[in-house]
């Protein structure tokens, strides 16, 4: 019992990695009504440029300000400048340009800084959180962060007009044509603030995996994971799925002989795929009611 | 009477085809008009045209001012407000949410809020239903919906897509009552496109008959009505 408590626990610390991504992978569902792949790399590069700014001197809070805003703009540019073209090309050309998104990031990162492995500082420390291990300050940390990430977004698409815009523009982009609102505008906030989301994801990320420009690659796909299991349309739900996936995983690892720590990423597929055969919506998703 | 929207030599394409062939069209300022036709005569089309949803040509006028080619966004922000085929109802979001989306382009709480609840006063069934997910409301209230969320716009202008399709009569009375006290009290000026048109020439001044994309005829309401060989051959009653 004792034992898998703890392994509950040290899954939540990994859940709230996947989480972090999960809550990233759904804002851009939401506006863009597909996944993005390019988005893991998008958080790689933006943790680079944390990184860089540390580098030259900035306080970790300074760099970690900067880079959300950075990433905000970026993400924005990246829907006006590669996106906005394809708007009404077929979901293919979207994957196409996702793909090569993810390698340019991905190469650009490898030019610029190399491949090495860097490490990133944490702002929380490294020491555990309780008596006992298994949980360090960062895990806590990162939690929390995300936490409150989920609050401001939740409050962001309840109470406020803009968020309400950009939901009705991702929900029936016609109609909310109709309503006036400039639905281009709103896809390029949904970029700009998965684009914020997906570095803070980064950042936490970072110190625990290290930083390379490969170290997003596995994690997204835990992040599509909890997505999935939350339905990909809710944000608590992506939280909740991520935290789970990481729960699973680490459970799976101790409790099942084969899986150990090789086949660990199948948990992630496994997952996924079980998922949307069971229950396509999502644990969390919620189903449309629909009356005609 | 002055026109509120003049459209001259109106065509329109679905990629290389075209579904509109050059007619004229206008709207006069206060009153209603209804664009009447059979399934597929292009009145969606019409609609969608005037609102920069498909590529058009020829010129269209709204208070004068040029708007063929402008974004639907745009166009939306003059003051033009179109309930479309299908009601176009955000079925996720709440019905007051509903109303919300329809104010986006305005700004003032209080003005806002009072005019949601002057659409309740309208349709007090949205009222009972506020909290409740658009997509679970019958036809009839989401067509209210619909209305009431052209409301919130504050429009001049009011374009409606068939909005008594698939709606049980007394609802369609109730329905058309209402648009006749909007357009009366609200100053609202209305083109109504209808496949009932006993109902839209009992409704409107004017009326347009087109036909595979042409104008079949045009001319005062009653006299469509009364126009025996126009009634037999088009409007079916
Ligand atoms: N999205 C579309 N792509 C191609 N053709 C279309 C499209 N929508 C409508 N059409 C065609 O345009 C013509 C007019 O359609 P529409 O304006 O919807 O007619 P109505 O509203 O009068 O029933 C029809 O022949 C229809 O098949
Ligand atoms: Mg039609």
């Amino acid at each position: 019992m004792e034992l898998f408590l703890h392994q509950v626990l040290a899954g939540l610390a990994t859940g709230g990695i996947y989480a972090c991504m999960a809550l990233a992978v759904v804002m851009i569902y939401q506006a863009i009504d597909h996944l993005n792949f390019a988005q893991g790399e998008m958080a790689m590069f933006s943790t680079f440029i944390a990184w860089q700014l540390i580098q030259w001197g900035l306080p970790y809070w300074l760099a970690f300000g900067a880079t959300i805003a950075i990433s905000f703009v970026a993400g924005v540019a990246i829907e006006r400048v590669v996106l906005k073209p394809l708007h009404n090309a077929p979901v293919l050309s979207h994957v196409v340009a996702f793909i090569a998104l993810l390698a340019i990031l991905n190469s650009a990162a490898g030019f610029i800084w190399d491949y090495t492995i860097k490490s990133f500082p944490t702002p929380f420390g490294n020491g555990p959180l309780f008596e006992q291990g298994l949980m360090s300050k960062h895990d806590g940390g990162m939690i929390a962060v995300t936490l409150l990430m989920l609050a401001f977004l939740y409050l962001f698409f309840r109470h406020t007009r803009i968020g309400l815009a950009m939901r009705a523009a991702a929900a029936n982009p016609e109609s909310a044509r109709l309503a006036g609102i400039r639905v281009g505008w709103m896809t390029a906030l949904g970029w700009g603030m998965a684009a914020a989301i997906g570095s803070v994801a980064g950042m936490l990320i970072a110190p625990v995996v290290f930083l390379e420009p490969n170290m997003m690659l596995s994690i997204l796909l835990y992040g599509f994971a909890g997505a999935v299991v939350g339905g990909l349309t809710s944000p608590g739900g992506a939280v909740l799925g991520g935290f789970l996936v990481g729960i699973v995983e680490n459970l799976a690892g101790t409790y099942i002989p084969v899986v150990g720590r090789e086949m660990k990423l199948t948990i992630a597929l496994f997952i996924i795929v079980a998922v949307l055969c069971v229950k396509p919506s999502g644990l969390f998703g919620r189903p449309i009611v629909t009356r005609v | 009477m002055s026109k509120l929207l003049e459209a001259r030599a109106l065509c329109a394409f679905y990629g290389a085809t075209q579904v509109l062939f050059g007619f004229d069209l206008s709207i006069e300022e206060g009153g209603i008009t209804t664009l009447l036709g059979a399934n597929g005569a292009g009145k969606t089309t019409t609609l969608r045209a005037l609102c920069g949803m498909v590529r058009t040509t020829g010129d269209i006028r709204f208070d004068g001012k040029a708007i063929r080619g402008r974004a639907t966004e745009d166009i939306v922000r003059l003051g033009i407000a179109h309930v479309p085929q299908g009601r176009g109802t955000f079925s996720r979001q709440t019905v007051e949410e509903n109303l919300e989306i329809g104010a986006m382009t305005r700004s003032g709480r209080a003005a806002i809020d009072a005019d949601i609840e002057r659409v309740y006063g309208y349709f007090p069934r949205l009222m009972e239903r506020r909290r409740q997910q658009a997509g679970t409301l019958s036809g009839g209230e989401q067509q209210m919906l619909a209305v009431g969320r052209a409301m919130m716009l504050r429009p001049r202008l009011m374009l409606l897509d068939e909005p008594s399709f698939g709606l049980a009569p007394l609802i369609v009375e109730e329905l058309f009552g209402i648009l006749r006290t909007l357009n009366q009290t609200e100053k609202v000026s209305m083109l109504v496109v209808e496949q009932n048109a006993a109902l839209a020439l009992d409704l409107a001044e004017e009326a347009y008959l087109i036909e595979t994309g042409e104008l079949v005829t045009s001319g005062p309401a009653r006299q469509l009505r009364d126009d025996e060989n126009i009634r037999r051959a088009y409007l079916g009653y």
